[in-house]
């Protein structure tokens, strides 16, 4: 009995893993890709996105949750950006200016956050996820009227026509590749972004690092129990801010990192795809709400990614239509958040319903 | 003075004396009075029972329905299919609400067992539920065999629309009963109203009956009412499908009204601005009143109606979009942070 209900636990705890590597297994052969093509699609994607997903880790350890509100560092970034382009500094140069430019805006919209969450604890993530919303609408009325009148922009190729605000796409040929191309490396027909790799590993250090410092103990309490780290004298709230501020800054860099890969950057919707993309990813490594490693982001981004290539080819191949496989995908994203959010709240409810049986002595 | 400011909270009174500035600025600017008021009623009217679709499942404590869009979707499939039937008229509105309840029950129900094993995640969970639900949709609006010739893609002759007109077939079929005309800009679709008024009122008498009463308590305080032998599950589904159940009425006024049919894509944002009104008429995450849907409704379609043209015509450039997302994110921020006792 102990027994079958360890498996099954075990087969809830990896429920969204399996269910993507089995929907991969059918999917990647009737695309129709080599495996030379897919292997560098993924390394590219890997050198892309790791970055960002990996920002989720600090407030899942400190028991705030799935930060959707990685879309202000996010936006961050993309201010950086903007700067950048407009004073034409280019090369690894421009990328560094470009995370200065951001990181006090993002130390300040990740301390807002973080003290809108303290407001609201016990539902952070649908609150950090209206606060992406709202604070979208703050970006666009910042970046699309105040640009170019209040805020001077010297390059007449980023403003729009009617003299203010900043054009829907910026493109970032300054920055491109700068930082995936800083060391070069060829194996056969796939290259791999060395410098973008050497950034990602120092960043996981950093994390390995930072969960043994007096501060990332604090959060582990905290993401225990918040009334017991609370008496045990952790400063709560402040903590929980660091968190954010944390994480937030981090999606700022990840986001500029994610930016010059691709090289062009979609003034208003860059952003909002950058927050649920990295979110489905870490759910589909296996992470869940209340925990989450440094395999699951990179499990994570490697099978999402996988999908996201084939599915549109597997869905014209099945079914003679591009556009379906688009939509599949669509829900994929949606459906695994939904599907790892109630996998999650289901087994609070289980292990609430284990710890009774065992006050029984069952 | 103080009490009335501590009972309407900050944010409203700030965005009911910016609607009053709107308003009083419009004819300066050229806008005419009488015109904005009947577009802000017309408005009201479309939106008024979505927005009354968060009132059951608030009262019983599932939080807001960010979910709507499920109730939405079975709304929509009894439209496209009233219309494949092909049936004009008051009637064929009917029809497609006869079509769509009985789906929005089911999904209600399915929706309800769902949210009854998350409790305390309820709101996220509705969130991501509402957008994978309009995914799939997406999916089964492409391969679903409808064939009435209105409805789907010219060429290639399968699939349905992105958007569908209802004109020929039950456009207005509600507004154009008793429409009062005064002047040439001002006019009031009375038809659409009493209906508002009709399901705004059984839902107010609902909750005054004995199961009504149960659904509020389960609400308040889920540990009292069960104790006091209240079937805490099953009124939450209850509610839920209620809530669905609306959403689904709700969907087919705002396209009668409105004229078009909108799928794919289109159900995805619609659950924030009836969330974002309702909380600006003064619901809170776990109490709502019919006042609130009617006053919530009024102020948040009268700001979408009014921003864009009286800031048009100062400022010489749209805004409103910009103000419509600070507005109601902003309002749902608010009232996510009020200190409320969370219950976990």
């Amino acid at each position: 009995m102990a027994k079958k209900r360890e498996l099954k636990s075990l087969l809830a705890d990896y429920a969204v893993p399996i269910v993507f590597i089995g929907l991969s297994a059918v999917a990647i052969p009737l695309s129709g890709f080599s495996a030379t093509y897919l292997i560098q699609e993924m390394l590219t994607r890997l050198a892309r996105n790791s970055f960002l997903v990996l920002s989720l880790l600090i407030p899942i350890l400190a028991g705030m949750g799935l930060n959707f509100g990685m879309v202000l560092g996010a936006m961050a970034g993309q201010i950086g950006l903007i700067f950048v382009t407009d004073w034409a500094v280019a090369g690894w140069q421009g990328m560094l200016l470009a995370a200065i430019v951001g990181m006090p805006i993002a130390i300040l919209l990740g301390y807002i956050c973080g003290a809108v969450l303290n407001r609201a604890k016990g539902r952070e993530m649908v609150t950090s996820y209206i606060l992406g919303f709202f604070i979208n609408g703050v970006y666009q009325l910042i970046v699309l009227y105040c640009m170019g009148n209040i805020i001077p922009i010297s390059n007449p190729q980023l403003v729009l026509s009617r003299g203010y605000g900043i054009r829907n796409a910026i493109n970032l040929t300054g920055l491109r590749h700068t930082l995936d191309n800083l060391i070069p490396l060829q194996i056969g027909t796939i290259s791999v972004p060395v410098a973008t790799y050497i950034l990602i590993g120092a960043f996981c250090l950093f994390i390995i690092w930072f969960r043994r410092t007096k501060l990332g103990q604090d959060m582990r309490a905290l993401g225990q129990d918040m009334a017991v780290a609370d008496a045990a004298g952790i400063p709560v709230e402040r903590t929980r801010i660091i968190a954010i501020v944390i994480s937030t800054v981090l999606a700022c860099f990840g986001q500029i990192i994610f930016l010059q890969n691709i090289g062009t950057m979609n003034t208003y919707n860059s952003h909002d795809q950058a927050g649920m993309f990295a979110i489905a990813a870490i759910l589909i490594g296996g992470a869940s709400v209340s925990r989450a490693t440094i395999t699951n982001v990179f499990v994570g981004v490697v099978l999402f990614h996988l999908m996201f290539v084939v599915s549109p080819m597997a869905g014209k191949e099945l079914i003679g239509q591009a556009q379906l496989g688009e939509y599949f995908r669509v829900f994929v994203s949606y459906g695994i958040i939904a599907l790892a959010l109630v996998l999650h709240a289901w087994r609070r409810m289980r292990d609430k319903i284990e710890a009774r049986r065992s006050l029984r002595g069952e | 003075m103080q009490k009335f400011i501590e009972d309407a909270g900050w944010p409203r009174i700030i965005i009911g004396l910016f609607l009053c500035a709107l308003f009083i600025a419009a004819p300066f600017v050229g806008v005419r009075i009488d015109a904005s008021l009947s577009d802000t009623l017309v408005r009201v009217g479309m939106n008024g029972i979505l927005v009354l679709a968060m009132v059951p499942m608030i009262q019983s404590g599932c939080g807001l329905n960010f979910g709507l869009p499920l109730g939405i979707i079975s709304g929509l499939l009894g439209a496209v299919t009233s219309i494949q039937i092909g049936i004009r008229g008051g009637v064929g509105f009917l029809i497609a609400a006869t079509i769509a309840i009985p789906i929005a029950v089911v999904l209600g129900w399915l929706y309800g067992q769902l949210l009854n094993r998350v409790k305390g995640d309820e709101m996220m969970i509705a969130t991501y539920v509402g957008f994978s639900s309009v995914a799939v949709m997406c999916i089964a609006w492409l391969l679903l065999p409808y064939t009435s010739p209105t409805m789907i893609w010219g060429y290639g002759g399968s699939g349905l629309r992105t958007t569908i007109s209802v004109e020929g077939f039950w456009l207005n079929a509600l507004s154009k009963y008793v429409k009062i005309q005064i002047g040439e800009f001002f006019y009031v679709p009375v038809g659409m109203f009493v209906f508002f008024a009709t399901i705004a009122f059984l839902v107010w008498a609902f909750f005054r009956t004995k199961v009504g009463t149960a659904m509020t308590a389960v609400g308040s305080n889920p540990e009292f009412a069960r104790a006091s032998g209240i079937n805490v599950d099953r009124m939450r589904t209850l509610s839920v499908i209620l809530s669905t159940v609306l959403g689904a009425i709700g969907i087919l006024v705002y396209e009668q009204s409105f004229g078009f049919i909108q799928l794919y894509m289109g159900p995805f944002y619609m659950a924030f601005p009836a969330v974002a009104a309702i909380l600006l008429g003064g619901a809170s995450v776990n109490k709502a009143s019919i006042i609130n849907v009617v006053v919530g409704t009024f102020l948040f379609q009268g700001i979408l109606t009014m921003t864009p043209s009286v800031i048009n015509s100062v400022m010489q450039t749209d805004m409103s979009e910009v103000i419509r997302i600070i507005v109601s994110n902003g309002m749902i921020l608010y009232a996510l942070t009020r200190k409320v006792v969370v219950k976990r």
